[in-house]
């Protein structure tokens, strides 16, 4: 098992890693996600060994890497799959998936898993991107590396071939049965491939815990807005862990002991839309809030409504919904569960 | 287009003046008694060897320390790779004398410690100190290409668990062998046509032969060696023009970190290598200063250095304009560019000897300052036609267009948009042939006027004789050229880094 205690990294003495702390279980894949220039990619190079640590220690099963002991990178059985393949390019699909490998067994049942047995003469220039990926996992993981790294995997691959790589990989993982710590800067992918979810943010974790935790009950307003969209609607705390907000009452879940004046996490799907009354003209006064655009995401609409008492908020409807830019629109609170709600000076 | 640029017209005769001398030679060497004698062969065999073993050499100090200062980050990391490279600037006979002076019996360091160190001379002495003082072409050239690799193969291979070693030499060193390549045939060019090492150090090379025979009044002998000589250039010249790297995209650079004490024992690994070629020479003069003074050093001699080598860069830069305008312009006038290249695989030796016989045969010419800046202009012109074309290069045509365009002429346009804009180039072109000149030795020594001492041939004359402490004065300002020519050419590449970076940043 992984184990990460205390990490720091520096450059030239400027923090960029502080107080990193992980536990990694026996097949679980951890995604780390976080702005660009947030370090997700120095904790790899720090875990792999290729950048000194500053304070801490890593520890995996006999090796324990601190400050003052560094453990090289080919000391610590660990298998890294980089953001541009860095597959050898004098050698062909089969010599780099077998490049230290003695025994074959590996690399035929990589080439067969991932489906590059008619590829295995080919030199890295001659494959598609997606190919060159199956080859860089196929290659880490005839390798039988204790714990895998896998550094921005999908960001040079085309958008379509992002969806079914990213779960092709997940399942190459799993067959491995190896721990994986996944770095990128997409939240879909984040939560949609990970069987936990760290988010970084300046060097720091901010939260981690599993997808569904991140995103309902997000341990800060960063965690919540960088998760997905996020609108902020303030209301007052009630007993019972009611919230009353200008949208009505909703059952709420105060984030670190928040009470009082709280601002509620409202997300898109959070919100249902109506039209309000008839006549779009600017005596009209029902509804409670006024369009102020509108985005068409093909399956459905998204439209950001600024309501009457100034907040502004984004509600997704069917693409059914017509409505223009300064149209009156009725919001109305839906949620199946409660609201995570911070405390308003937070 | 019918029309010839004025470039052009300009160019050819430089270019036609460029071939000159190979013709010079042939005519000369008409009456040579035998195309070989038995001491000829001896004397191609240490030749190549000297060459090969320069090469050998410069590659074995030059790549390591490529590696050091690509990928380590040293403490004072800027000015390690000064020191590093500084040995390119010094000339190597300045290294070759003070070597010499200083061990074996009767040496500095016995006459100083009473150590008894062996002598070092000849071949291995001769290979020691080019290696010495051309392994920074090596480095420079391996350095370069090692900086614009990608970091994650390396990276990569040591996850799948290959030490830090052997992926160096089997990731990142084949990625890199052109440069080596490169930058070894530099070193073997240079160690072809040096005159003041071998002539020091006692080996019988080309280079030294060709000097005995002229001193001998054996110019037709002088011209077959120096013809051969010539064959040996070009062919090391040819293999430069087909090493051809394989052209890599550019990535982040591996960073490697090593521990303090790793750190303290690469950097205790360097040091043989500085103390050799700067600290011992700049020792050597110095004790020589403190001991025997200034001795009957005239700074006649330094303003005789100074007079003629500003001449060359001035005339050098004249003559470079048109031939760098003519380079851009077009494929014709970047054969003749090439051709005036020639002329800096001339070793200084054979020029030397060409032009002797050219002095000799147009009276005119003969004895004059004129035609020793004729050799300096004709072996360094292309320093300054580089400098020139490459500022000129990265000047948008454009520019000139829109002066076209508001209605200056092409004179105009030259005089007042691509003369201002290229001026820095002209200078740094001037300054490069200006520090080239004050410390060629075997042309100054063949073609200077009689009784023209300059600091190169007067530090020759002091060694000749054995006045040895007679040195100091020239020595030091020679070695303070040196430093100027490296300011200059760091300035130059920082000036490039600057450029690279900005053009990074849109």
């Amino acid at each position: 098992m992984l184990r990460v205690s205390n990490l720091s990294v520096s450059y030239a003495k400027i923090p960029v890693i502080s107080g990193f702390d992980l536990a990694l279980g026996a097949d679980e894949i951890l995604m780390l996600v976080g702005p660009t220039g947030c370090g997700k990619t120095t904790i790899l190079q720090a875990l792999a060994g290729l950048v000194p640590i500053a304070s801490g220690e890593i520890r995996l099963g006999e090796w324990c890497a601190t400050p003052a002991n560094r453990v090289a990178p080919e000391k610590r059985n660990v298998g890294m799959v980089f953001q541009d393949f860095a597959l050898f390019p004098h050698l062909s699909v089969e010599q780099n998936i077998g490049f230290r490998l003695k025994d074959t067994t590996q690399v035929e049942r990589w080439l067969s898993l991932l489906g590059l047995e008619a590829l295995r003469r080919a030199k890295p220039a001659t494959l598609s991107g997606g190919q060159k990926q199956r080859v860089a996992l196929a290659r880490t993981l005839a390798h039988e590396p204790a714990f895998v790294l896998l550094d921005e995997p999908l960001s040079n691959l085309d958008a379509a071939l992002k969806d079914s790589l990213r779960w092709e990989i997940r399942q190459a993982l799993k067959a491995a049965g190896v721990p994986a710590i996944w770095v990128t800067h997409d939240q879909q992918e984040a939560l949609s491939v990970g069987d936990r979810v760290g988010i970084l943010n300046h060097g720091r974790l901010e939260q981690l815990d599993t997808p569904e935790n991140c995103f309902s009950r997000p341990a800060s307003r960063f965690v919540a807005r960088f998760l997905g969209e996020a609108g902020f609607l303030p209301g007052e705390q009630q007993p019972g862990g009611w919230v009353t907000t200008s949208l009505g009452e909703a059952q709420c879940r105060p984030i670190d002991g928040a009470s009082g004046a709280l601002d509620v996490l409202v997300r898109p799907d959070d919100l249902v839309l109506s039209r309000a009354g008839f006549g779009d003209g600017d005596d009209d006064i029902s509804g409670n809030g006024r369009i102020s655009w509108v985005r068409y995401e093909g399956g459905s609409r998204l439209f950001a409504v600024k309501l009457d008492d100034g907040a502004e908020l984004a509600v997704r409807a069917g693409h059914e919904v017509h409505g223009e830019p300064g149209d009156r629109v009725q919001l109305a609170l839906d949620s199946g569960e409660p609201l995570a709600a911070f405390s308003r000076d937070g | 287009m019918t029309r010839l640029p004025v470039s052009y017209l300009l160019t050819i005769p430089v270019a036609l003046l460029a071939l000159a001398p190979v013709f010079v030679l042939f005519e000369m060497a008409g009456d040579a008694v035998g195309l070989f004698d038995a001491h000829n062969l001896q004397v191609i065999t240490n030749t190549l060897l000297l060459m090969f073993l320069t090469a050998l050499g410069a590659a074995l100090i030059g790549v390591p320390l490529a590696l050091l200062t690509a990928y380590v980050r040293l403490p004072l990391h800027r000015l390690w790779l000064v020191l590093l490279a500084a040995p390119l600037a010094i000339p190597s006979y300045i290294g070759a004398f003070t070597l010499y002076a200083a061990v074996g019996p009767g040496g500095e360091i016995e006459n100083l410690f009473g150590l008894r160190t062996p002598r070092i001379d000849g071949l291995f002495g001769t290979a020691l100190i080019m290696a010495l003082y051309t392994y920074p072409f090596v480095m420079l050239t391996t350095r370069a290409s090692l900086c614009s690799l990608d970091a994650s193969l390396v990276n990569a291979a040591r996850t799948l668990g290959m030490s830090l070693p052997l992926s160096l030499l089997r990731v990142v060193l084949p990625r890199v062998v052109t440069a080596i390549a490169a930058g070894s045939l530099l070193a073997a060019l240079y160690a072809l046509s040096d005159f003041g090492t071998p002539a020091i150090m006692g080996l019988d090379t080309f280079t030294r032969m060709i000097y005995v025979e002229y001193n001998a009044f054996g110019l037709s002998q002088a011209a077959m060696l120096s013809l051969q000589l010539m064959t040996v250039v070009l062919l090391v010249l040819f293999l430069e023009s087909r090493v051809a790297g394989t052209a890599e995209r550019p990535g982040r650079r591996l960073s490697l970190w090593p521990g303090r004490g790793q750190v303290l024992l690469m950097l205790l690994a360097v040091l043989p290598v500085i103390l050799l070629a700067i600290v011992l020479p700049l020792l050597v003069f110095t004790l020589w200063l403190v001991r025997d003074g200034a001795g009957d050093f005239d700074f006649s001699y330094a303003w005789n250095s100074t007079y003629a080598s500003l001449l060359a860069a001035g005339v050098a830069v004249v003559v470079a304009v048109p031939v760098a305008h003519a380079a851009i312009s077009g494929r014709c006038g970047r054969l003749m560019e090439r051709l005036t290249y020639l002329g800096f695989g001339v070793p200084g030796i054979v020029m030397g000897t060409a032009l002797v016989y050219v002095g000799l045969k147009l009276p005119f010419l003969y004895q004059t300052l004129a035609l020793l800046v004729l050799a300096y202009v004709m072996r360094f012109l292309p320093l300054a036609v580089g400098s020139i074309r490459s500022s000129a290069e990265g000047l948008d045509g454009s520019l000139v267009r829109a002066a076209r365009v508001l209605g200056a002429s092409p004179g105009e346009a030259f005089r007042r948009v691509t003369l201002p804009l290229t001026l820095r180039g002209m200078l740094a072109g001037a300054a490069l042939v200006f520090l080239e000149a004050m410390r060629e030795l075997p042309a100054t020594l063949m073609l200077g006027p009689t009784g023209f001492e300059t600091l190169a041939t007067y530090l020759w004359r002091v060694y000749e004789a054995g006045y040895f402490g007679r040195a100091a004065i020239p020595g030091l300002l020679l070695v303070l050229m040196s430093a100027l020519g490296l300011a200059l050419m760091l300035s130059g590449e920082r000036r490039a880094e600057f450029d690279v970076r900005e053009e990074a940043s849109h």
